[in-house]
């Protein structure tokens, strides 16, 4: 994809990339004895490098999936597997690289960490280099470690529960991460234990064509509640990076996850991503997850409502811009008896954008009583900006209330003219609207997250107009 | 206000014609409202009062074919809503847009800081707080989302709070009597005047006499078919409560029903 870096760079704000600092960097393409050497720099035990094996095997012999997005751009052979930036983890931020640092400086990370004294767990390039664990949360047997560190020091309770919500062969890019993920966090929370501050993990891409592959896997025990917010921006490049990561959440009865994403990929980014929660019984799983940027996302938040009672809901926002296809959406699958859903999915198409939203609702045939409501909202920004929906649902039981509602509509002329006529010029008039149009989405978000977003929305309508 | 209401301070139509997309909707209007008057625009459904009012705030459908309009002798020709809104311009639509995720508070702090008028957020808040009340809304309405789910009548009562809050020096009013009810006219009867008092110049559109029982304008006219076919005083107002429309029409040799389109939201 020959898209020159200057055109990316400008309109790209976190355009900007320290040059490489890298340790060790494997071949590009992905062969057996890529794999091998990654669990054995590592140093993983066998169970993992069998896993990892066999997740490649998967990945070869599964075809490419053929809808959706356009993904003929990705070159597997072109793309290096594994990055490791720095020797050891950090783990204060004095033994932070300073090119390293410099790039968390200008994401504001340091003020992150300052706000939030629990955990920052800062992802750059493969390996997770700057991680601390707030004291109180060690205290309350809370573990907030990389992906790594967590099959490394907690194997008995990573392994119980690595790969069973998303089984490597599960689709084509869930086999590619089980095969070569590296990084992403891992985090246990003990039963009863509510963990009062968001965990936080902030993720970039920074060597041309690298792929980036993490894995999450939460675990949240009886009763306990926990927050894990996700952030990504990635600087920009001439060659497109791919992006496919695992997210497995557990959620043990009466338990309460929420999940808060907010992407920023730079636009040459295929951003392929499978999410997926367990939910047990009266377990609350919540996915708020917000797209900007990429070149193309394909991710479908899921929710499997195993026990009674259990909840789930999934709220999301994309963005796309010119060139840029955000196909996302949402899947709540109802196996057990009065088990309910709410799935809000809001998307803003601009220029040559396209918006996709894709869901699936399923209610198994034992499960009776399901509630479910499902509301997907597209606002258009120009003429040729375009957005469609794809909800299918499949519902095998009987007594069940189940509520779809679907809007598009354009930034109306009488929009703009009230908010003019107020004396509010064009380019901000319609950053309120589409800002106003998210704020369903914007309000769930703690305040540093809602005002950047804002402001993202902001700088992608300037010159957008007039 | 601080400048005299001098002999420019006065917004004047002149021979103005405009056309809806290809469509003549105006055909000549002259009129001259100074500031610290309160003219009455009155007429039946179609004769372009609505279009007036769009035409003079600038909505780029509402196309100037002829004619000007000139604000403190300054002709408007040209200028994009905002800009005629910052020299002191305001219109109160017939049907007020919801702006849904932008709340009343945030609506109106970004129109006071477009006109370049921002009030410290205390003093801001306490001047919403009080215009709200005056209007009889209860205080959730600062936090809504600006007309998201308003009834008709919560929708004009917001407008005259904006009008309140915005302090424009030339408002034109369209169709705010319509759709409420008495003690609502009156709520909103209230905070016309109050503005008035100020020096505010106004220009009522209204399709019957209700509202200009409680706001008794200066001067009246009638428009139909897209001209003003009558203007006078209080006496217009009385004639065509007993009347009807009908006589003024006949007189000025307009027939009923010509006008190119009906009154109201251009969308």
């Amino acid at each position: 994809m020959a898209v020159a870096a200057k055109d990316l760079t400008k309109d790209y704000k976190y355009g900007f990339n320290d040059g490489d600092e890298f340790v060790f960097r494997s071949e590009r393409g992905l062969s057996p004895e890529v794999v091998a050497d990654i669990s054995r720099r590592k140093g993983e035990p066998s169970w993992m490098l069998e896993f990892r094996l066999k997740a490649l095997e998967h990945f070869r012999q599964r075809p490419m999936p053929t809808w959706g997005a356009d993904l003929s751009g990705i070159d597997f052979d072109d793309i290096y597997y594994y990055v490791r930036p720095a020797e050891e983890q950090g783990r204060t931020w004095d033994e932070v690289p300073e090119g390293i640092k410099r790039t968390f400086d200008r994401l504001g990370i340091p003020d992150a960490e300052r706000k939030f004294l629990a955990g920052v767990s800062a992802q750059y390039e493969s390996e997770v280099v700057y991680h601390s664990i707030r004291a109180d949360l060690e205290s309350q047997g809370v573990l907030f470690a990389d992906c790594d560190t967590g099959l490394r020091e907690h194997p008995e309770i990573f392994r119980k529960y690595f790969g069973t919500v998303i089984p490597p062969n599960d689709n084509k890019f869930a086999a590619l991460n089980s095969a070569v993920w590296s990084g992403g966090s891992f985090v246990y929370v003990p039963r009863g234990v509510r963990v009062e501050i968001p965990l936080q993990a902030y993720f970039r891409i920074n060597i041309e064509s690298m792929g980036q592959f993490e894995r999450t896997l939460i675990i949240a025990e009886e009763g306990s509640f926990v927050h894990y917010i996700e952030g990504c921006t990635a600087p920009t490049y001439s060659k497109d990076s791919l992006h496919s990561a695992v997210v497995e959440i557990i959620a043990m009865p009466h338990a309460h996850v929420r999940y808060t994403t907010i992407q920023n990929w730079s636009n040459n980014v295929y951003n392929l991503v499978t999410k997926r929660a367990i939910a047990k019984e009266h377990a609350v799983v919540e996915w708020i997850d917000g797209n900007l940027g990429s070149k193309v996302t394909m991710k479908y938040p899921s929710i499997y409502l195993m026990g009674e009672g259990a909840h789930g809901e999934v709220l999301s926002v994309a963005f796309a811009g010119d060139g840029q296809h955000q196909d996302a959406g949402a899947k709540v699958i109802h196996v057990a008896p009065n088990t309910t859903s709410t799935i809000v999915s809001k998307s803003v198409s601009k220029g040559t954008g396209r918006t996709s939203y894709r869901g699936h609702l399923k209610v198994y045939p034992k499960a009776y009583g399901v509630r479910s409501s499902v509301r997907c909202d597209a606002l258009l920004l120009d003429e040729k900006a375009r957005s469609d929906t794809y909800p299918y649902m499949d519902v095998e039981a009987e007594d069940v209330q189940i509520g779809h509602e679907a809007s598009v509509s354009k930034v109306g002329d009488e929009q703009l003219f009230y908010l003019q006529s107020r004396g509010i010029s064009e380019a901000e008039a319609t950053a309120m609207i589409v800002n106003g149009f998210i704020e369903p989405f914007v309000k769930e978000l703690p305040m540093e997250y809602a005002l950047e977003l804002n402001r993202l929305i902001t700088l992608q309508m300037e010159g957008s107009v007039g | 206000m601080s400048d005299s209401v001098g002999e420019s301070a006065r917004l004047e139509i002149r021979a103005l014609e405009v056309q809806v997309e290809g469509k003549q909707i105006l055909s000549g209007i002259d009129l001259s409202i100074p500031r610290g008057e309160v003219h009455a625009l009155m007429g039946p459904n179609g004769a372009g009062k609505t279009s007036l009012g769009y035409a003079v705030m600038g909505h780029p459908k509402y196309e100037v074919t002829g004619g000007d309009v000139l604000w403190k002798g300054r002709s408007l020709l040209g200028m994009l809503p905002e800009a005629r809104a910052r020299m002191g311009l305001f219109l109160s639509l017939q049907y007020p847009t919801a702006i849904p995720g932008v709340t009343t508070v945030n609506f109106l702090r970004a129109a006071l800081k477009g006109q370049g008028k921002e009030l410290p957020a205390r003093q801001f808040l306490d001047l919403i707080r009080k215009e709200v009340a005056a209007l009889k809304m209860d205080p959730s309405f600062m936090s809504r989302y600006i007309n998201d789910n308003f009834s008709g009548g919560e929708k004009k009562r917001m407008e005259i709070v904006q009008l309140a809050v915005l302090r424009p020096e030339m408002a034109i009013l369209d169709e705010t009597d319509s759709g409420l009810d008495v003690d609502a006219l009156r709520t909103v009867a209230d905070g016309v005047n109050r503005v008035r008092r100020d020096g505010m110049g106004i220009l009522i559109i209204t399709h019957y006499q209700r509202i200009l029982d409680y706001v008794v304008p200066d001067r009246v006219h009638v428009m139909a078919a897209g001209r003003v076919v009558a203007s006078g005083g209080g006496e217009l107002v009385d004639r065509i409560e007993k009347d009807g429309y009908d006589p003024i029409l006949r007189e000025a040799g307009v027939e009923q029903g010509v006008a190119a389109v009906s009154a109201g939201s251009p969308g």
